[in-house]
């Protein structure tokens, strides 16, 4: 509290009656008591009532905040919310300040993260609506994610394609097809499958080609997709309007081991060099996987852990802000001391640099602790209907108890007095805070 | 200048941003600005000390790579921080068929895509154009009178005489952190009663309540370090108390009062909650029009993301005209 301690210290220069500085109060005092005094006031005493405000609930309704399920929910969410989004926040504020300040265009790259704060909660839940759709094609961090994956783990081709039922293919577990028999040069393979949808044909696919036998003991044969639209064809033998499955990946094995491998021109043809002579051939598990389609970001398990990257989006600029102040108040003389002394740039950083940033690290996580204990707007926004359960919170539940279809205003008053009592101890840690810099 | 100049700088130390040039009054009030944080850092870094030793070589070209490999690590940074908003820069600007068949991306390589259509149709659309300017009906009147108000009780707390006058300040500043959720339902009901629940003035006069306590610290703090002698000399010229204020106290404050004003703006500007439970259903503001139509994103797009672009030009304008009061009005009241 930066007031005066002593009453009598400053005098009204021009003598003030009271009755003039009542008149310079009253608009403030009248509005702070009717709109957030007596409300305080009021939600105590209403936390106390049952549904419908007549039956006196003693405790009732804040044991049910603790045992209904889903504000229980909305408590543990709190809790992750409280731990992580402050702590976060905070560490990539302390490392892009300690990084930029060295930089010559460190102020246009504080702008940048900084710019965010300047936004609406709900402008920024429609941004990350966007990036967090679940479509590859059109979120752009599944585009990344699935990118970074199909790097590592292609996936490609038919999925759901499998041999028809007679012909000489067999099933070699994890999702492999083997011929039945070793393949011999000279008589050419045929690899019918069935069950790719025409839509899902790689657009280049031509109609199939019987392989010629050949003549100098490679392996040649047809894989192709044996189905003529409209129906007709002949099953097991390539007929004219049947497609070849272009990039079907074939592998000759001998013995448990892959000693030769081909892929499937657009007409379906292939050949093998001769070692493949007597091996059996295999259509790997990979031909047949289901394309990778990204992570439900906004799905039942992941859906909180999102919206605080959002908020992380949003607030690492304040904690960057405020910490960059205060590195700049931090004695220079200190640092190069340090230095002199041998110690390295991490040695620096961990052992000069955050203890003396150690006060202003403090005020960040406080101011937001309090911040994000109120989180509401974001959730509300970018969790879908389905998933608002896995990802309530407090404040949203408190909306939902009080304004939902289902009210009920004594569970919804406990709640704003849960949220208050866990604002308090931050108030003092403030207020001591304050007191303390102006005694100084 | 007795007693007040040992206690005066003291008292505004804290978080009154431009007011408080005091070194020792902790981060917040030396966050002036984004780029002056950034320009006092820099200078050091190239004064090395007289007797620092010669690096050798290896750690140089340590050093020298370092640098660059953190250079690199911060544009990247820079452009990942920038991405969401230029996605929906560009999504607003493609058609709904264009949004829903493919990614924002597809237009760096197919920049025929780009059309001011949705723009064109969301200017047409009149709930929008209605929401707009009650976003403004709202936030203007909320504006003015919290500093108004803020200011005249700021003034009497910081020079006026009377009795349990620091009582009352603790009191309003405890208020500081009273979270806008604790009110919405006794407010409602009190609305209610007196027939402004679901008005525009009933917005407004939540959002001045709960705007106050933060005004009153701040100008509060900032009106106690003005020279008693200005104040004394205008009383001597037979100035009264209104007077008083709002010639000398007043103009004086303006450097507080453009970062409150700024702060509040911004703050009921961007207001969902309040506005969901107290505005007109009939005139939602923006955030609130907005947010009806979230529910079914998917076949919104084309309104949501140039409506919310559009909600974000103000607030975008008046963070890079006015940065140095943003950062000080933002830090200063995040606690809010």
């Amino acid at each position: 509290m930066p007031s005066t301690a002593g009453g009598g210290v400053r005098r009204s220069v021009t003598g003030t009656r009271g009755l003039v500085a009542a008149g310079f109060l009253l608009p403030a005092l009248v509005l702070l008591g009717a709109l957030v005094v007596y409300p305080i006031g009021y939600s105590v005493y209403r936390s106390f009532f049952d549904r419908s405000g007549d039956g006196f609930a003693g405790l009732g309704n804040y044991v049910e905040i603790f045992t209904d399920d889903t504000i229980l929910t909305a408590v543990e969410n709190n809790a992750i919310w409280v731990v992580v989004a402050p702590t976060v926040a905070t560490a990539l504020g302390l490392m892009f300040a300690v990084l930029t300040e060295r930089v010559r265009w460190g102020t246009a790259f504080k702008l940048v993260v900084f710019m965010p704060m300047a936004i609406s909660m709900l402008a920024a839940g429609i941004i990350f609506r966007l990036v967090y759709e679940q479509d590859p094609e059109r979120g752009v961090a599944n585009a990344v994610w699935v990118g970074v994956h199909d790097t590592f783990a292609e996936s490609a081709g038919f999925p759901k394609a499998r041999p028809a039922p007679a012909h000489p293919l067999k099933p070699a577990g994890g999702g492999a097809f083997v011929t039945e028999r070793p393949v011999r040069a000279g008589s050419p393979v045929l690899l019918p499958l069935v069950g790719v949808p025409a839509d899902k044909m790689p657009s280049d696919a031509r109609p199939a080609k019987s392989a010629p036998p050949s003549t100098d003991g490679r392996i040649t044969g047809t894989a192709w997709l044996d189905f003529t639209r409209g129906g007709g064809g002949t099953v097991n033998a390539v007929d004219a309007a049947e497609l070849g499955l272009k990039g079907l990946a074939i592998e000759a094995v001998k013995d448990g081991r892959v000693v030769a491998e081909a892929t499937a021109a657009a007409d379906g043809t292939f050949s093998l060099p001769k070692e493949a002579d007597g091996a059996v051939l295999r259509l790997p598990e990979s031909n047949f996987r289901e394309p990778y389609n990204g992570v439900d970001w906004l799905g039942p398990s992941l859906v909180t852990p999102a919206i605080i990257g959002s908020y992380l989006w949003m607030w690492a600029g304040f904690a960057m802000v405020l910490i960059a102040a205060g590195l700049a108040a931090v004695p220079r003389e200190l640092l190069e001391a340090a230095r002199v002394d041998g110690a390295n740039e991490w040695q620096v950083f961990r052992r000069v640099t955050v203890p003396l940033l150690a006060p202003v690290l403090a005020v960040v996580l406080v101011t937001l602790m309090i911040n994000v204990l109120k989180i509401f707007d974001l959730v509300f926004i970018i969790a879908p209907g389905s998933a608002q359960d896995d990802a309530n919170v407090l404040a949203l539940q408190l909306y939902r108890s009080s304004f939902g279809t289902d009210a009920h205003l004594g569970v919804g008053s406990a709640i704003a007095v849960l949220l208050l009592l866990l604002v308090i101890p931050v108030m003092a840690f403030n207020i001591r805070r304050m007191r303390r810099e102006t005694r100084r | 200048m007795s007693t007040d100049s040992a206690n005066g700088p003291d008292s505004t130390a804290g978080r009154a941003g431009p007011a408080g040039p005091d070194p020792r009054a902790g981060a917040v009030s030396e966050a002036g600005s984004v780029s002056e944080a950034a320009a006092s850092g820099a200078g050091s870094v190239t004064e090395h000390g007289p007797v620092r030793a010669r690096p050798s070589l290896a750690s140089r070209i340590a050093a020298r790579t370092g640098g660059g490999v953190m250079r690199v690590f911060l544009v990247l940074v820079g452009l990942f921080w920038l991405m969401p908003t230029v996605g929906l820069l560009l999504s607003s600007l493609r058609s709904p068929a264009d949004i829903s068949a493919s990614g924002w991306w597809e237009v760096f390589t197919a920049p025929a895509q780009l059309t001011t259509e949705n723009y064109e149709r969301l200017l047409q659309n009149e709930t929008v154009t209605d929401s707009l300017l009650s976003t403004v009906m709202i936030t203007v009147p909320a504006t003015v009178l919290v500093v108004v108000i803020g200011s005249l009780a700021g003034y009497a707390f910081a020079w006026m005489e009377f009795p349990g006058r620091d009582w009352w300040f603790l009191a309003v500043v405890g208020l500081l952190v009273v979270p806008v959720q604790v009110a919405l339902v006794p407010v409602s009901k009190l609305f209610g009663t007196i027939g402004i629940f679901e008005t525009t003035t009933g917005v407004v006069l939540f959002h001045v309540a709960f705007g106050l306590p933060f005004a009153i610290f701040l100008l509060r703090n900032f009106f106690a370090e003005i020279p008693r002698e200005l104040l004394e000399a205008a009383r001597l010229d037979g100035a009264g108390e209104v007077r008083l204020f709002t010639r000398v106290v007043l103009p004086l404050g303006g450097p507080a009062i453009a970062s409150l004003g700024i702060f509040q703006f911004l703050w009921v500007w961007n207001d969902m909650l309040v506005a969901l439970i107290f505005a007109d259903s009939e005139s939602p503001p923006i955030t609130v029009a907005l947010q009806q139509q979230v529910r079914q994103f998917g076949n919104n797009i084309d309104v949501l993301a140039p409506g919310a672009f559009v909600s974000m030009l103000i607030p975008l304008a008046v963070f890079f005209a006015f940065q140095r009061q943003f950062v000080s009005g933002v830090m200063a009241g995040a606690v809010k």
